[in-house]
Order: C-alpha cells, then structure tokens, then sequence
C-alpha cells in the first residue's frame, strides 16, 4: 500500500526537487547580476528531471584525484551538472557578465509558478486518494 | 529549494548590494571633502563583486574588496582657500555625483529584485509546507 503511495508520488517529488534546483540556480543568476565575468546558467529541465527520474543517462560526477594525504577533496560536483547550461549571451557586457535581468525574472516567475502547480496537483492526488479511502 | 540555501545566495546578494549602497552613500557624502580623515584628498570607493559557491551548488555573491578610484583629482582654483598648493589650486576628491547615481539607483533595483526573490521563495516553501493538507 505504502510502496504504492511512493511510486504515484516518486514524480512530483523528483520534479519538485529539480524545479527547485532550477529556482535556486535562477535565484544565483539573479545575486550576480552585477558579479565581473559571471556566466549565467539553467537548467535543460527535461534532462535534468530525466536523471533525477533514472530514465536518462547521467554524467557520472566528476571527483578530484587525491594522491596525496595533503590534498583537498573538492565539493564534488552540483546536482543535476551534467543537466546544466550556460545560457546563450543576448547582449554582451563589457565586464563580461551574461545575466540579463528580464530574461532571469521572467524565468524565476515562471518557475514559481510551475512549483505552485506541482503542489496543487500533489495536493490534488492526495484528495482524490483520501476521497477513495473514504469510500462515500 | 531544499536546505534554505536559496535564501543564502539571496541574503548574500542583499549584503553585498548594501556593502555597494553604503560605498555610494560615503563617496556621495565626501563629494566636496578637502581632505579625508587621512589627511589626503578622499578619493571615490568602489566595490568588488565575486561569485561565491554555497555549499550543495548554486553561486551566492560576495564583497572581495573595496578598491579606490584612480581617477585624477579635481583640482580647483582658489588661493584664498588654506589647503591651496602653492600654485592656488585646492584638491578635491575624484568622486563623479553622475556616476555615483546611477550606481545608486542599480543597487537599489538590485536589492528590491533579490528582496522579491526572497519573497517568491518564502511563498513557495510556505506552500509545499501545506501539502497534503
């Protein structure tokens, strides 16, 4: 019964989790928006979502060699990386910084508004699952 | 979304925005300074932006350093004045009020958009607590 629970919600959750890493990289261009030779970034979301689902190949994360006690192990690479892009440059600047305002408020609108009806439609699960424990 | 750390790059975007509010405020107030506290003609401050990685991915922003303008001073005539050199003219800061103005009104934008940000996701993670209910 659980398991079934989990497999009908397994994708709003992963998609969930990749809108919100999209949010979180909007957010980053955003921040930067004034930041000296700062490349804005996004997500393929339909890449990205196919590595959270398992049903696309993922680039394995790239890890640093450490041959010495001494080195550092790095962070690792962010989730989603093979998934990331940079986006294309529309107008250039000179300090090299790609961000373009418009481009990212609209984009972060956009998928707020995309995490709303994600949670409206888990939401909208749940009710019709309670209605059927129900049985009235 | 997940770790707040959305609210970490914002916050951060809003410290470092300030840290630039705060340099215009103080070349703006020091626009017709004589000298400055060091005794040397106040020369105009800028300051410099870097990406900074938080932890788990996405780039918050940071202040690295707050650079001083190498423009030329603007000297001026005025013999009558006692910090005149000994050919009349006094120094005075190589701050731009035009300049300075415009970077004014781009932080403050860029504060309110990183605000509305903040905002944005508070509103979303105050939704997604509600689900299921």
């Amino acid at each position: 019964m659980i398991d079934r629970l989990e497999q009908d919600l397994s994708f709003f959750r992963h998609a969930l989790g990749v809108r919100g890493y999209r949010q979180e990289l909007l957010a980053s261009n955003i921040a930067n928006a004034d930041t000296p030779h700062y490349k804005a970034r996004d997500l393929d979301f339909k890449a990205a979502l196919g590595a959270a689902l398992g049903t696309m190949p993922t680039v394995p994360p790239v890890r640093l060699a450490r041959t010495q006690p001494g080195h550092l192990g790095g962070n690792g690479a962010p989730p989603f990386a093979g998934a990331m892009r940079y986006r294309a440059e529309y107008q250039g600047a000179v300090d090299g910084n790609t961000v373009n305002m418009d481009v990212e408020r609209a984009a972060f609108a956009e998928n707020a508004l995309q995490i709303e009806a994600l949670i409206s439609f888990v939401n909208h699960r749940f009710r019709s699952m309670q209605a059927a424990l129900q049985g009235q | 979304m997940s770790d707040f750390r959305i609210f970490a790059i914002a916050g951060s975007a809003l410290t470092a925005q300030s840290a630039r509010l705060n340099a215009v405020a103080s070349n703006l107030a020091n626009a017709d300074s004589v000298a400055g506290a060091d005794g040397r003609p106040y020369r105009a401050k800028q300051v410099v932006f870097q990406a900074m990685p938080v932890e788990g991915g996405g780039l918050g922003v940071r202040v690295t350093q707050v650079v001083e303008s190498a423009a030329p001073l603007r000297m001026q005539y005025d013999p009558a004045n006692p910090a005149a050199d000994e050919k009349g003219y006094v120094a005075l800061p190589n701050v731009n009020v035009v300049e300075e103005m415009v970077n004014m009104i781009s932080a403050s934008r860029a504060y309110q958009t990183n605000a509305e940000v903040m905002n944005t996701a508070r509103a979303l993670m105050s939704k997604t607590l509600t689900i299921g209910q």
